[in-house]
Parts: structure tokens; C-alpha cells; sequence
């Protein structure tokens, strides 16, 4: 291996070796007794992050430029009301995808 | 029992299958780019497992970065996980054998499949837990191996693929949202988020987004629990 290569190795294991550290701290800082506050953010950050993640996912459509995030816009109502009324993830993900594709690809 | 708790992780993966080929894809074709061929890409996409993160580390190998800068880098790009992990320690409680896998795996798409909602009736739910996870995780090395072969030769357009990442947390959203009455969690998250957004811009926004979250999930605890105490 040359050292270009184990520098990159290197650079892999600290990534892999931070990413699992982080997933991995809570379960072990909390082995032992687990906090009422901490049982308290288990039943509520999950909601919260779903909603963070939806607007993580959305961080940069164009609002002010065209086509002012109207793809993201129709695709997202469908999947809303798909999912209201049939409450079929798999039909609502699918549908909505394919409408922001065909959109992009073919409309805007 | 066995036969049924695959099909049914399975299922539950299909969503999670198309977003993880395309971003996994996109990931292949930065790391061909950038100089490295499957064995990297394979490499990174089995022990790092995380989306962002790999696409992040393409520039910083691309670039040798430092030790130092890689570490500080993915601590702050991945920071969300810890909430994750903390709001999955009850779920995780009993899962025996599978638990580390369940940790390692714990990536935002595998998170929102398997963090709200019960899992489907007469299935073996740690085995079903553990498959959903190793289902996503296959797709997302499968993903990065082919992008990283393909190269530019795609014969499609693939632009747009990878709303069904966008589209998967907006039916988790709606999906939790009519299962329960109280909406404050996720209206929080929603709010918090945005409001960083606007603020921060849309490169590091994320940080003190979650900060915001937490602080007021916080505020909003007294009331929450009170809440709760009356549904019962």
C-alpha cells in the first residue's frame, strides 16, 4: 500500500470509527441507569426528528428562483393526501417520486 | 414465523431500496471521480454507512485531509445520530445479539422505518429489526459498488430519483401524525428546523437546529407529560 493509499485508510477508519461512536455513545453512557429525562426525549424526539429531517430533505429548493419549489411543492401535497386517504406507505413514496421525477425531467 | 419476518422487513425496505441505490449510485460516481475505484467504495459504504458522510469524505480524502479535520468533520456532520441512538435505547432494550448491528446501523432512513410505528403483527420483531437494517444497508453497498462501476455511463436520467428519500420522511410525518393527537413534538421539530434554516442557511443550519429541538422539547416537558398522565 502506498502511503497516498494509507493515508485514505486512515482517513475511512476515523470516519467509520466517528460515525459508530456517535451511534454507539448513548447506549453505553446510559447502560446502566437511564435517566427520566432521557426516557422522556426517547418518546419525544422521534416525531420532532421526522419533522426535522422532512425540512433537512427540502434545504435547498429554490424558493425564490424558478421553478420556486412548486415540483417539491405538488409532489409533497400528493403524497399528504395519498397518504390520508389510502395510508399505504409504499403506494404514497412511490407515487410521490414519480411525479417530482416526471416533473423535474418533463414539466419544469 | 422465520419465512414471514423476512418478507415482512423486506417490504418495510422497499422505500428505503430506490433512495439507497440512486444516493448510493451518486456516491460511486464522486469516489470514480475522485480516483478510487470499488474496493474503496465498497470499504467506505460497509463501515461508514452513512449517506452524507460519504459523500463529505469523497472531499476529504479527495483532498488528505488531515486526522484532525476528518475526525472534527465527521463529528459534526453525523452529531444527529446521538439523537437517534438516545431516542432508540428502550426500542433496543432487549434485542440480545443484535443490538450492536442495530446501533451500527442506525442511519436517518433506517431510523424513520423502524423508530415510530410498532413492527408488523406475528413477526420475530428484534429478527425483523435486524433484517430491515442489513436489507438498507445491502442497497446502500450495492448502491456505491455500481455507481462506482457505471461511472457516467448511465443510460437514463436519473435526475429527481432521490426525492423517494424526501418522499419516505414526508409519509413517516404523515403516518405519525394521524396515529396520535398530540402533534407539539413534531410541529417542533418542523418549526425549530425551519426556523434555523432561515437563519443559519441551509449549509449549517443543522447544529443549532437540533439544540433548538432539544431546548424545546425541554420547555414543552412539564405540559407533555402532563399530557400523557391524562390519556392514560
Amino acid at each position: 500500500m502506498s502511503g497516498a493509499s494509507l493515508h485514505t485508510a486512515v482517513l475511512i477508519a476515523v470516519m467509520a470509527i466517528g460515525t459508530a461512536l456517535l451511534r454507539f455513545s448513548p447506549f453505553l453512557i446510559f447502560k446502566k441507569v437511564l435517566p427520566a429525562y432521557v426516557v422522556y426525549l426517547g418518546k419525544v424526539l422521534p416525531p420532532a426528528i421526522i419533522g426535522m429531517l422532512v425540512v433537512y430533505c427540502l434545504r435547498n429548493t429554490p424558493i425564490l428562483t424558478s421553478p420556486h419549489g412548486l415540483p417539491e411543492l405538488i409532489a409533497v401535497s400528493i403524497i399528504v393526501l395519498l397518504h390520508v386517504w389510502k395510508r399505504n406507505s409504499l403506494l404514497s413514496i412511490l407515487s410521490g417520486t414519480i411525479t417530482y421525477i416526471v416533473l423535474v425531467q418533463y414539466v419544469f | 414465523m422465520k419465512r414471514e419476518t423476512v418478507k415482512q422487513a423486506f417490504i418495510t425496505s422497499i422505500p428505503v431500496m430506490a433512495g439507497y441505490l440512486v444516493l448510493g449510485i451518486g456516491f460511486g460516481i464522486l469516489l470514480r471521480d475522485a480516483g478510487y475505484g470499488v474496493p474503496w467504495a465498497f470499504c467506505m459504504s460497509l463501515l461508514i454507512y452513512g449517506g452524507s458522510m460519504q459523500y463529505v469524505g469523497v472531499g476529504l480524502i479527495a483532498g488528505a485531509a488531515s486526522v484532525l479535520t476528518t475526525a472534527l468533520t465527521t463529528l459534526m456532520v453525523n452529531a444527529r445520530h446521538l439523537f437517534y441512538s438516545i431516542s432508540m435505547i428502550g426500542r433496543y432494550k432487549d434485542a440480545g445479539a443484535y443490538k450492536p448491528y442495530l446501533i451500527f446501523g442506525l442511519t436517518d432512513e433506517t431510523y424513520s422505518l423502524l423508530s415510530t410505528g410498532e413492527a408488523p403483527a406475528g413477526v420475530d420483531v428484534n429478527f425483523y429489526r435486524f433484517l430491515v437494517t442489513l436489507f438498507n444497508h445491502c442497497y446502500w453497498i450495492i448502491g456505491g459498488i455500481l455507481g462506482n462501476l457505471l461511472g457516467e455511463v448511465l443510460p437514463f436520467s436519473s435526475e429527481g430519483v432521490d426525492f423517494s428519500m424526501t418522499a419516505l420522511f414526508v409519509t413517516a410525518l404523515v403516518e405519525q401524525w394521524l396515529n396520535v393527537k398530540e402533534h407539539r413534538p413534531v410541529l417542533a421539530g418542523l418549526g425549530c428546523t425551519l426556523l434555523s434554516l432561515l437563519i443559519f442557511g441551509p449549509e449549517k443550519f443543522l447544529i443549532p437546529a437540533m439544540l433548538l429541538i432539544a431546548l424545546a422539547l425541554t420547555l414543552l416537558r412539564p405540559s407533555l407529560e402532563a399530557g400523557k398522565e391524562a390519556a392514560k
